[in-house]
C-alpha cells in the first residue's frame, strides 16, 4: 500500500511537470508576445525591451521554465535592480493585468469553484443515483423508461440553454431568488445556498443525466451476481441487500468518472460562472484569456491539472473502501 | 476500465463514454447466422425511439451537405442583410411574431442585421456537423492506431503508449482546448478547431482497442497467420482490425454527440468560428442576449443543437446494443 502510493505520487508530479511544459512552451513561445500585452498598447519599443527583461523573457525558453518551476517551489525574485519583487512560495509568477500574484489570485476564487462543484456534485450524486438505481430496480417498467428517456434528453441540452432557462422562469418570472452573488459560506450560509441553488442546478441536471444512465447499467449487473442470490437466500432484507450489496459493487464505476467530473469542475467551470456571474476559477481564467494574461491562464491550467490527477489518485485509493475485492 | 473519455471536460456537453467492453467477439451471444445487419434491422424493429433518431440523423446530415441549396430554396444567404425584416424604432426587433417567421423568412429573422435564421441555422449544421465529424474521424483514426499497437505489440511500445494516454486523460481539456483556440489566431478555424478537438479524445478510443486487442491477439486464428508467415502489418489489419471494429463504430456513434457538444461550448464561449460564419454555439451565445426580447433567436440554434445530440445519443446506444453486447442490452 505505502509502496503503491510512493509509486503513484512520482508519477502524479511526472505527470504535473509534463503538464506544465507543455502548457508554458504553448503559452510563452507561440504566437502573443507577453511584454506587449504587459506593456499595454502605447509602449515604445525601449520601453517594450525593458518589459522582456524585467518578465525574463529575453532568456531561453528552458531557463525561463526553469526559472518559473523553481518558482513553484521555493519563491523566486522577479526582476532586477530596485524594481525587484518578491514572490513567495508557491510562485506562479505575477498577472500581468492587475499585478498581482497568481496564487492569491487562484486562491481568492477557489471558495466559489468548490462551492459550485461541491454543491453541484452533492446534488447530481443524489438525482443520479437515486434515478439510475430505482431505474435499475423497476427494470423495463414504465418508470424505468421513463427515467431514462428523461436522462438522454437532459444530458443532450447544453448547460447554457439549461442556465439560461432557470435564470428566466426562477428569476425573471416567478422571482423566487435573487439573481446570484456569490457570499461566503462562513458569513451566512443560507445566502450562500440560496445564490448557489440555481447554477448548483443547472451543472446537476446535465450531470445527473450522465450519471443516471451509467448507475442504472452497472446496477443492473450487479444485482445479476450470484452474491446478491446468496444474500437473499440468507433472507437478509431487500433494502439490505441492494443498499450494502448491490450498490456498493455496482458503485465503482460511477466513483471514477466522479472523481475526474468533480476534479475537473473544480477549476474548469467556465461556462456556468460566466453565466451565472460567479467570480470563481472559470470566469478569472475566461477573463484572463481575454487580456491575454498569460501568468493567470498558465496557473489555471496547472491548478486544474492537479486537481484532476489528484482527484484520480484519490479515487484509485477509494477504490479499497468502497470494493472489498481491491487490494493494493 | 471506464472513463468519461469525449473530447472535452464534461461541463462541454454529455458524456460520450460508452462502457469499454474488452471481452468477447462482437455479437457473440446471438443466435448464429445473424449478421450485424440482421441485428441492426431487428433493433430498428424493435424500438420506434432508434427509427425517428435514426431519421433525425439522416435529416440533419442531409440538411447539412445540402445547406447551399437549400438556402437558395429558402431565398435568402445566411450573410444577407434584411433591413426590411425589423423594425429599426424598436431596436432592430424582427417585425411580426415569434421573431418574424413569415413565408418570406421561415424560421424568422436575427434581431438588428434581419439576417435569415433558416439559412444561418442550416449553414450553422453544416460548420457543426462538420467539425464534429472531422474530430470523431481523428479521434477514431489515432484511437484505433495507438490502441492496436499499444496492444499488439506489448512491452515497450505499450508503456509509452499507455503513459501518453495517461497523460493526455489528465490535461484539463476544455480549458485547454479555449486556451489553444484562443492564442492561435488568423488560421482557418474549422481546421483549428477540428484538431484541437481531437487532440484530447483519442485516448478513449485508445483504450477500448488496447483491451480488444490484448483478447484477440492470441487467438488460435491469428496464431496461425503468425505461424503462416503473414507480417506484423497484415495481422493487424487482416486479422485484428476487423475484430476491434464493432466497439469502435459503436463508441464512435457515442462520440459524436459529444463532439457536437465541444464544438458548441467553444464557439459559445467565443473562440470557435468566427463571425460571420455561423455554427450552433455560437448562434446561441450571440442570441443570450435577446432571450427576453425575442426568445425565438434563442430558442431555434438550441432546438437544432439539442435534437442533433439527443439523436446521435439515442442512435449510438442502440448501435451499442447491437455490436457491443457487454457494454448494453441490460
Amino acid at each position: 500500500m505505502i509502496l503503491y502510493l510512493v509509486r503513484r505520487l512520482l508519477a502524479l508530479a511526472g505527470v504535473l511537470l509534463a503538464i506544465a511544459a507543455v502548457t508554458f512552451l504553448i503559452f510563452y513561445v507561440l504566437p502573443t508576445d507577453p511584454a506587449a500585452a504587459a506593456c499595454g498598447k502605447t509602449c515604445s519599443a525601449e520601453r517594450l525591451a525593458d518589459v522582456r527583461q524585467y518578465l525574463g523573457l529575453d532568456k531561453p525558453v528552458w531557463e525561463q521554465f526553469a526559472d518559473f518551476l523553481t518558482g513553484i517551489f521555493t519563491g523566486r525574485t522577479l526582476g532586477t535592480g530596485q524594481f525587484a519583487v518578491h514572490c513567495d512560495f508557491p510562485c506562479l509568477g505575477y498577472s500581468y493585468e492587475n499585478s498581482l500574484p497568481v496564487w492569491n489570485l487562484l486562491m481568492d476564487r477557489l471558495p466559489v469553484s468548490a462551492s459550485l462543484a461541491v454543491g453541484a456534485a452533492v446534488l447530481w450524486l443524489l438525482l443520479g443515483l437515486g434515478a439510475g438505481v430505482t431505474a435499475a430496480l423497476r427494470k423495463d417498467t414504465a418508470t424505468d423508461k421513463a427515467l431514462m428517456v428523461g436522462a438522454v434528453a437532459a444530458a443532450s441540452l447544453p448547460v447554457y440553454f439549461t442556465s439560461v432557462m432557470l435564470i428566466y422562469g426562477v428569476i425573471r418570472v416567478a422571482g423566487l431568488l435573487p439573481y446570484p452573488s456569490y457570499q461566503a459560506l462562513t458569513d451566512d450560509p443560507l445566502a450562500w445556498a440560496s445564490n448557489l441553488l440555481l447554477p448548483w442546478t443547472a451543472l446537476a441536471l446535465l450531470y445527473a443525466a450522465m450519471y443516471a444512465r451509467q448507475s442504472r447499467g452497472s446496477m443492473i449487473e450487479a444485482m445479476a451476481e450470484p452474491y446478491i442470490r446468496t444474500a437473499r437466500a440468507k433472507g437478509m432484507p431487500e433494502r439490505t441487500v441492494v443498499v450494502k450489496h448491490g450498490l456498493r459493487s455496482g458503485m465503482t464505476p460511477i466513483l471514477t468518472i466522479f472523481g475526474i467530473d468533480l476534479g475537473g469542475l473544480l477549476a474548469g467551470a467556465v461556462i456556468t460562472e460566466s453565466i451565472f456571474g460567479l467570480p470563481g476559477i472559470g470566469r478569472l481564467f475566461y477573463g484572463a484569456l481575454v487580456s491575454s494574461d498569460q501568468p493567470v491562464v498558465l496557473g489555471v491550467t496547472l491548478l486544474a491539472a492537479f486537481f484532476i490527477v489528484v482527484a484520480n489518485l484519490v479515487v484509485d485509493l477509494l477504490y479499497a473502501v468502497v470494493d472489498p475485492r481491491v487490494r493494493y | 476500465m471506464t472513463t468519461t473519455a469525449s473530447g472535452a471536460a464534461p461541463e462541454a456537453g454529455p458524456e460520450a463514454a460508452p462502457e469499454a467492453a474488452p471481452a468477447g467477439t462482437p455479437a457473440k451471444d446471438v443466435a448464429p447466422g445473424s449478421s450485424p445487419w440482421q441485428l441492426a434491422r431487428r433493433e430498428l424493429r424493435r424500438r420506434p425511439a432508434v427509427r425517428v433518431s435514426l431519421g433525425v440523423v439522416l435529416l440533419f446530415v442531409l440538411m447539412a451537405l445540402a445547406a447551399p441549396w437549400l438556402s437558395a430554396l429558402g431565398g435568402w444567404s445566411p450573410d444577407e442583410f434584411d433591413k426590411a425584416a425589423i423594425d429599426p424604432y424598436l431596436g432592430g426587433q424582427p417585425l411580426g411574431s415569434l421573431g418574424g417567421i413569415s413565408p418570406e423568412h421561415w424560421l424568422g429573422v436575427e434581431p438588428v442585421t434581419g439576417r435569415d435564421l433558416f439559412a444561418r441555422v442550416v449553414q450553422g449544421a453544416q460548420v457543426s456537423l462538420l467539425i464534429a465529424f472531422a474530430a470523431t474521424a481523428i479521434v477514431v483514426l489515432a484511437g484505433t492506431a495507438a490502441g492496436i499497437a499499444a496492444g499488439y505489440f506489448g512491452g515497450r511500445t505499450d508503456a509509452v503508449l499507455s503513459r501518453l494516454m495517461d497523460l493526455t486523460m489528465s490535461f484539463p481539456s476544455l480549458i485547454f482546448m479555449i486556451a489553444m483556440l484562443s492564442v492561435a489566431k488568423d488560421v482557418n478555424r474549422i481546421v483549428l478547431m477540428t484538431s484541437v478537438i481531437g487532440l484530447f479524445g483519442w485516448p478513449g478510443v485508445a483504450r477500448v482497442v488496447r483491451g480488444q486487442t490484448l483478447s484477440l491477439k492470441h487467438r488460435e486464428y491469428v496464431d496461425a497467420a503468425r505461424v503462416g508467415g503473414a507480417s506484423s502489418w497484415r495481422i493487424l489489419t487482416r486479422d485484428i482490425l476487423p475484430g476491434v471494429s464493432g466497439p469502435v463504430i459503436a463508441y464512435t456513434t457515442l462520440l459524436i454527440p459529444g463532439m457536437i457538444s465541444t464544438e458548441a461550448a467553444l464557439s459559445y464561449l467565443g473562440v470557435g468560428v468566427r463571425p460571420p460564419t455561423p455554427s450552433w454555439g455560437q448562434m446561441i451565445a450571440e442570441s443570450v442576449s435577446f432571450y427576453e426580447t425575442d426568445p425565438m433567436y434563442f430558442v431555434i440554434p438550441s432546438v437544432f443543437l439539442f435534437l442533433a445530440v439527443l439523436a446521435f445519443t439515442l442512435l449510438g446506444d442502440a448501435l451499442r446494443d447491437i455490436l457491443d453486447p457487454r457494454g448494453g442490452r441490460t
